[in-house]
């Protein structure tokens, strides 16, 4: 059922396509890096009430921003089984002689990686910015919530993809899924000075525990208590794969 | 040798469309087998069920010898594709393309080796091997899908408009491709197309598809020989109906029909009869402007089962498409 070396293949693809598109890579980074850079500058001196006590604000926006790049990584390569269906190369893959779920998860595989990797170069690049990254240990959990919080989005986008047509949907999703994800998450300002109907909608957005995840690893100090937020990521991981299969094996595609 | 491919009945429907309307044929292990038929007529439905990509509404089929809905994946194993719009991933290049195909259907490290290097070398892409996809022509991406189809020794290949868009000299290069395919590698071979050259150079049997049924299936001689003779194309000033009900009294006539504005004479011995019809035209005030004297082609076949020119047959399907898609959107 499950084919390791056909989920090999998806990542190694993934992979190689990766490392080629070098400039595109550098553009989907300087978005999240004008954000951090700007953001971090122009708020540094601004009151911003409910930050956790002695955690300036570019050091609270860091791992924010680093949610930021995940989310946004994650969710546009799930969906960019669009790309592939539309030139084509889907249906090489669905001919192959391999489960639909091993080709979800090759597809996880590489986009987890993928966009791990840019989590990763964002945190770096923040160094300069006067983010003091903690230790090897710390990164290394920040490192696992990114996977999981990888996981959860390419899961999402690849639900949007199996029961999309074709990519003129693409805007729509970017502007009333993804950006509102991104801007209830906290990773910008606390939840907490968010008026209290709209908390609730936080409280069910996933990447609200991978920002304070995040912020439980590299800063030590959370809203939640970090295994409740583990807890909750693995849960919606679950979920999420289990959705993006569900949907790319019913899909005719 | 076992047959590469039973189909039995086989149906598809959209919604209240019958693409595909309860087809039965067989295709013989080793064959090289043609569905030709217009655009629209259902040949790519076919297709796509036999290829495990959809799911037939009703009937049976077996490719390589497996079920196409209860095997999918052993049918899978047994066949390689050529799709008619480019499947190849243009990031890549197209070592790396085969590589990763190969790699999907299990063949170890230096057994892929030596078999890209043999595909790349039947297709004649080994110097471009290194080349990313995106930089290829339409030709050398087509004879690329074709190495990729043979990498994991198919039993049975499926080429879908193999030369759709392609120039006349690309066009014979991978009609030589197939044939060698077939011949050297024995790997049977089921192709569609609307090109009835393409049939009739290429394909041992043909059967002819219209509106999702086989109007007729044979060897391309076989299917000629069917009208009996040579057809006679005559452009007439006048009354071409009238001249044609003339026609089908006069006992040398096989066969006479109005198509395009012009009239299509079945009779043997065509040359022979050419002075008789131009005279036979000036009695009766329609006078003959054009000859055209034609052995038999797959084209006369076509227009003989169904009343219409393969051309003709694809206009009218994109007007009703069009139809359709108007009435969709003014709902």
């Amino acid at each position: 059922m499950i084919d390791g070396i056909a989920i090999y293949v998806l990542w190694l693809r993934e992979m190689t396509r990766f490392l080629r598109a070098k400039s595109r890579v550098i553009g989907t980074l300087a978005m999240p890096l004008f954000f951090m850079a700007f953001l971090g500058f122009g708020f540094s001196r601004a009151q911003l009430p409910n930050l956790p006590p002695g955690v300036d604000y570019i050091r609270f926006l860091v791992p924010g921003i680093v949610g930021m790049t995940l989310l946004f990584s994650s969710t546009f390569s799930g969906i960019s089984v669009l790309w592939d269906r539309e030139f084509g190369f889907l249906k090489e893959i669905m001919v192959a002689p391999v489960s639909r779920v091993s080709i979800v998860l090759g597809r996880i595989a590489g986009g987890a990686t993928t966009s791990l990797i840019q989590g990763v170069a964002i945190l770096l690049l923040s160094i300069p910015l006067g983010f003091g990254v903690p230790g090897v240990a710390a990164v290394l959990l920040a490192a696992l919530v990114m996977i999981l919080i990888s996981v959860i989005f390419i899961g999402l986008g690849l639900v949007f993809a199996s029961n999309m047509r074709d990519i003129h949907g693409f805007n729509m999703i970017t502007n009333f899924v993804v950006f509102p994800i991104f801007l209830l998450s906290g990773a910008l300002f606390p939840v907490g000075n968010l008026p209290a109907p709209v908390q609730a909608f936080a409280w069910i957005d996933p990447l609200t525990y991978g920002v304070d995840a995040l912020r439980a690893a590299l800063l030590g100090t959370s809203t939640f208590p970090l295994p409740v937020d583990l807890a909750l990521l693995l849960l919606s991981s679950f979920i999420m794969v289990s959705l993006a299969a569900f949907f790319f094996e019913r899909c005719q595609c | 040798m076992d047959a590469a491919i039973t189909v039995e009945n086989l149906t598809r429907q959209f919604g209240s469309l019958t693409a595909v309307d309860a087809i039965s044929f067989t295709v013989e292990g080793g064959e090289l087998f043609a569905l030709l038929g217009p655009n629209g007529a259902g040949k790519t439905t076919i297709l796509n069920m036999l290829i495990t990509l959809l799911p037939p509404t009703s009937g049976t089929a077996r490719v390589a010898g497996f079920d196409i809905v209860r095997e999918k994946d052993a049918v899978r194993r047994h066949i390689g594709i050529v799709f008619q719009e480019p499947a190849l991933d243009k990031d890549l290049t197209g070592k790396e393309n085969l590589d990763f195909h190969a790699m999907m259907y299990g063949i170890p490290r230096a057994e892929r080796a030596r078999r890209i290097a043999g595909v790349l070398e039947l297709v004649e892409l080994t110097e471009k091997r290194d080349v990313l996809v995106q930089n290829y022509s339409g030709g050398m991406k087509r004879r690329l899908e074709i190495a990729r189809g043979l990498i994991h020794h198919p039993s049975v290949l499926f080429l879908d408009e193999p030369t759709l868009g392609l120039d006349a000299q690309t066009r014979r290069r991978i009609w030589e491709y197939i044939r060698r395919m077939n011949r050297e590698e024995g790997v049977s071979i089921i192709l569609t197309t609307h090109y009835m050259e393409e049939a009739d150079y290429l394909a041992g049997r043909v059967a002819i598809i219209d509106r999702g049924r086989i109007v007729a299936m044979g060897t391309p001689p076989e299917l000629k020989d069917i009208l009996g003779g040579d057809v006679i194309t005559l452009g007439l000033e006048g009354d071409a109906g009238g001249f044609v009900r003339l026609l089908a009294g006069i006992p040398w006539v096989k066969g006479a029909r109005e198509h395009d504005g012009e009239v299509s004479v079945t009779v043997e011995m065509g040359e022979r009869r050419v002075p008789d019809l131009v005279a036979l035209g000036l009695a009766h005030g329609v006078p003959v402007r054009s000859v055209l004297l034609r052995k038999p082609s797959l084209e006369d076949v076509f227009l003989h089962f169904t009343g219409r020119t393969i051309r003709e047959r694809e206009v009218s399907a994109n007007e009703s498409r069009k139809e359709l898609i108007t009435r969709r959107m003014l709902r």
